[in-house]
């Protein structure tokens, strides 16, 4: 009798050699679409804009003079001023308090609210970003917020006086916090859901409390989601616009428009009609998110294998 | 990566070429600035004035704010046979910019732009023209009859190296706003001079605490009262030169005029337009100055005051000034694109929202710019039964009064007195003491545009 490889064996052989030739084209397949988009909407316009940096708008060579006429502006200085303070208080923010309702989620797990305590962090995270700051508006003017008689304990009689330039740091802070520490409050807790429970039970045995846990095992585990939350939040804050900017339109202008250096570089560009300088500040922007998010990577280990 | 670089030169380049090439047709016409930058109407013919693009008809799409709408639904009501794209953006209020940076993204993509668009602000034409989207009106598109039915200097912020590029909405001259009922029950004039208006402010804060002689609390204070006062701020003095002096005996005593009222708790530091504004003071403004929309749009609209109570009389004044003036407060102006493919509707549509008596003479908020229209509004305002006296008189009177020393740079006064003054005053810094500070801003804000400043 003689013999035949069946079917579907040769099928299988015939697969095995494709996948020999080209191994992980599964993967390839599922990361080409981002790449693409990456490309179109990431690379493309940073060399873009990159090459606006460093011509005039006759598209000759300018060298350094348009980053040089955006450092005289006398708006600029001011801007950056306003984000450095504004990332101050939106940075440490979110470390202290993701990291610990984060914790405290964890610890209250076995309570039975865990769940619907995430599902409330991660709504407002839900919300796209104007629509969050259109609900602040209602919440900051002591009128019609319904946390008016705090607002009003705290002595603002008025939408003006909340939206006071001294006050927009920590208003900021907080309408950035409510819009995105949501998300990353179960970022974070998925990240401590992977800690052994055999590491937990060892410290618990040798007499950690809860405090000790935290501080000796769960937030040294936590570190490097950490630091990727803070590159992540320190590139975001830099390019601060939207919220100041309908903070300024809602308030008639109190808050200024060129709060922030993207409100700046906005104006370059259409106020002025000069995208050149405007290219200058994206330029700058991203050689300060860079070089930031080098050192913490570097310092913080974060490719180090476990 | 390479490719896309080289794609992206070559664009440029492509750009860069074709820039060139409409620069030099518009040199040879003497419209250069008006075509070098615009990009997109190349093709057409020249006629009235500029390169037009290719006529084809179509939808004509219309740019106005939410209090306009009414009269681009009425134009579409009169004119079935006219397909209309009406689309509500903010009117750049406050200086917010929309429509120029519109314009500056279509100009680069070469398309989208609105054929007839409205704004709030008076200063648009600074940057329409030279962007190469406002059309010039008086070289051919609107009829001469029409142009010279506008109040005398109604259309000068629309005029560029004697060019008309847009047509004025409605003058928006101040007068004073009172409530005649109760002036007449506490037994107080009405003030004709500024001397009067804060003596009797300084009364109200004594006899009837919480009552308001005025408000200094949005964007609009410094048209209000410092162009009124004939205040220097904001003197235009050529294309990109500005002088601003803002310490001024004119500055300086409206300044504590404002500074003593607010004092005493007589002027607010609330913005009209603001909620705490409307719940808490609307019912209590005894006397208010503001431009002529104020009645209708303010009082009857926003505050909702009853017939019967609100009238106008003339701005005060002075002691010793002979020379009346007072502020304005937009107004507003319709520009008509030079990349239109509908000129003969577009144009159509301009001259009717701005002239025609069925929406200026009768419907409108503000006071008509075009004369003829602007006499059927104050009859309708006499008519209206709303209110206390007819306001006609102090309005048609202010119409020519607003103090022509104060100009329309590029940058928004409004803007900056909003970002500057405001929060100082908020905060409890009188109005004087910030006056130094005002006019550097001012003077920062047109270095920025490329004025050239002169400060006394």
């Amino acid at each position: 009798m003689t013999s035949s490889p069946p079917q579907n064996a040769r099928a299988s052989a015939a697969l095995a050699n494709r996948r020999a030739v080209w191994p992980g084209r599964a993967g390839h397949g599922f990361v080409a679409a981002y790449v693409v988009l990456l490309v179109a909407f990431g690379v493309v316009p940073t060399v873009y804009a990159i090459y606006f940096a460093f011509t005039d708008s006759g598209n000759q060579f300018a060298g350094l003079s348009n980053f040089i006429s955006v450092a005289s502006d006398f708006r600029f200085l001011p801007a950056i001023g306003h984000v450095a303070v504004y990332l101050v208080c939106w940075l440490a923010s979110l470390v202290v308090f993701v990291v610990g309702l984060t914790l405290l989620l964890h610890r209250v797990a076995s309570q039975g609210v865990s769940r619907a305590l995430r599902f409330v962090y991660y709504i407002p995270g839900a919300l796209a970003g104007a629509a969050s700051v259109m609900v602040w508006l209602f919440m900051l003017d002591p009128t019609v917020s319904p946390i008016g008689f705090l607002l009003r304990a705290m002595g603002f009689d008025t939408f003006g006086q909340v939206v006071a330039p001294g006050n927009m740091p920590i208003l900021l802070t907080m309408i950035a916090f409510w819009t995105g520490a949501g998300g990353w409050i179960v970022v974070m807790y998925g990240a401590l859901n992977n800690i052994s429970p055999e590491i937990i039970e060892a410290a618990r045995i040798d007499g950690a409390g809860p405090w000790q846990i935290a501080r000796r095992i769960q937030i040294p585990l936590l570190r490097k989601w950490i630091v990727y939350m803070v590159v992540l939040a320190f590139a975001g804050g830099t390019q601060l616009f939207v919220e100041p900017q309908l903070l300024s339109q809602a308030s008639n202008g109190v808050a200024g428009r060129d709060y922030s250096l993207n409100q700046l570089s906005y104006d370059f560009a259409f106020q002025n009609n000069n995208v050149n300088t405007a290219a200058a500040i994206s330029v700058e922007l991203l050689l300060v998110g860079l070089c930031v998010a080098g050192v913490f990577v570097a310092r913080s280990g974060f490719f180090d294998a476990d | 990566m390479t490719t896309k670089i080289d794609t992206g030169t070559r664009r440029s380049g492509v750009r860069h070429g074709r820039r060139m090439l409409v620069a030099a047709a518009g040199a040879a016409l003497t419209l250069a600035s008006v075509t070098a930058c615009g990009g997109g109407s190349g093709g057409g013919k020249v006629a009235d004035g500029f390169t037009q693009a290719p006529q084809g008809g179509g939808k004509l799409t219309v740019w106005v704010d939410s209090t306009r709408l009414a009269a681009a639904q009425l134009y579409q009501k009169e004119h079935p046979a006219v397909k209309l794209d009406i689309v509500t953006y903010d009117g750049d209020a406050n200086g917010s910019n929309y429509l120029q940076t519109k314009v500056s993204l279509f100009n680069r993509t070469g398309s989208g732009w609105p054929d007839v668009v409205f704004s709030s602000q008076n200063n648009e034409a600074t940057w329409a023209v030279s962007a190469g989207f406002a059309a010039p009106l008086d070289k051919g598109l609107v009829d001469p009859g029409v142009l010279s039915g506008f109040a005398p200097g109604a259309n000068t912020p629309c005029t560029v190296d004697g060019t008309v590029y847009c047509l004025r909405n409605d003058l928006s001259q101040t007068v004073l706003w009172y409530n005649a009922p109760l002036m007449k029950q506490w037994g107080y004039s009405v003030p004709t001079t500024w001397e009067q208006y804060q003596q009797l402010g300084e009364k109200v804060a004594t006899e009837h605490p919480g009552y308001l002689v005025g408000s200094v609390g949005d964007s609009y204070a410094p048209e209000v009262y410092m162009w009124a006062s004939k205040c220097g701020a904001n003197q235009v003095t050529g294309a990109k030169a500005v002088t601003v002096n803002t310490t001024s005996d004119a500055c300086t005593k409206m300044a504590t005029l404002l500074d003593t009222l607010i004092k005493d708790g007589t002027m607010s530091k609330s913005s009209v337009f603001s909620s705490d504004f409307d719940k808490n003071d609307a019912a209590k403004v005894l006397m208010m100055p503001g431009p002529a929309w104020y009645g209708s749009a303010v009082f009857q609209g926003t505050f909702k005051t009853p017939s019967g109570q609100i009238t106008a009389s003339p701005m005060p004044q002075w002691e010793g000034d002979s020379s009346p003036s007072v502020g304005n407060v937009g107004g507003g102006t319709w520009l008509l694109s030079a990349h239109s493919k509908d000129l003969k509707d577009a144009t159509d549509f301009l001259t009717w929202v701005s002239t025609s008596d069925d929406y200026q003479g009768k419907v409108s908020p503000g006071y008509p710019a075009y004369m003829p229209a602007a006499k059927t509004w104050l009859a309708q305002q006499g008519a209206s039964g709303y209110y206390a006296g007819d306001p006609a008189p102090a309005l048609q009177a202010a119409a020519g009064q607003a103090w022509l020393g104060w100009g329309y740079p590029q940058y928004s006064q409004e803007a900056i007195w909003a970002a500057t003054m405001t929060p100082q005053i908020t905060a409890g810094k009188t109005i004087a003491s910030q006056l130094p500070a005002w006019q550097t801003a001012i003077a920062n804000y047109a270095k920025a545009d490329g004025y050239q400043v002169t400060t006394q």
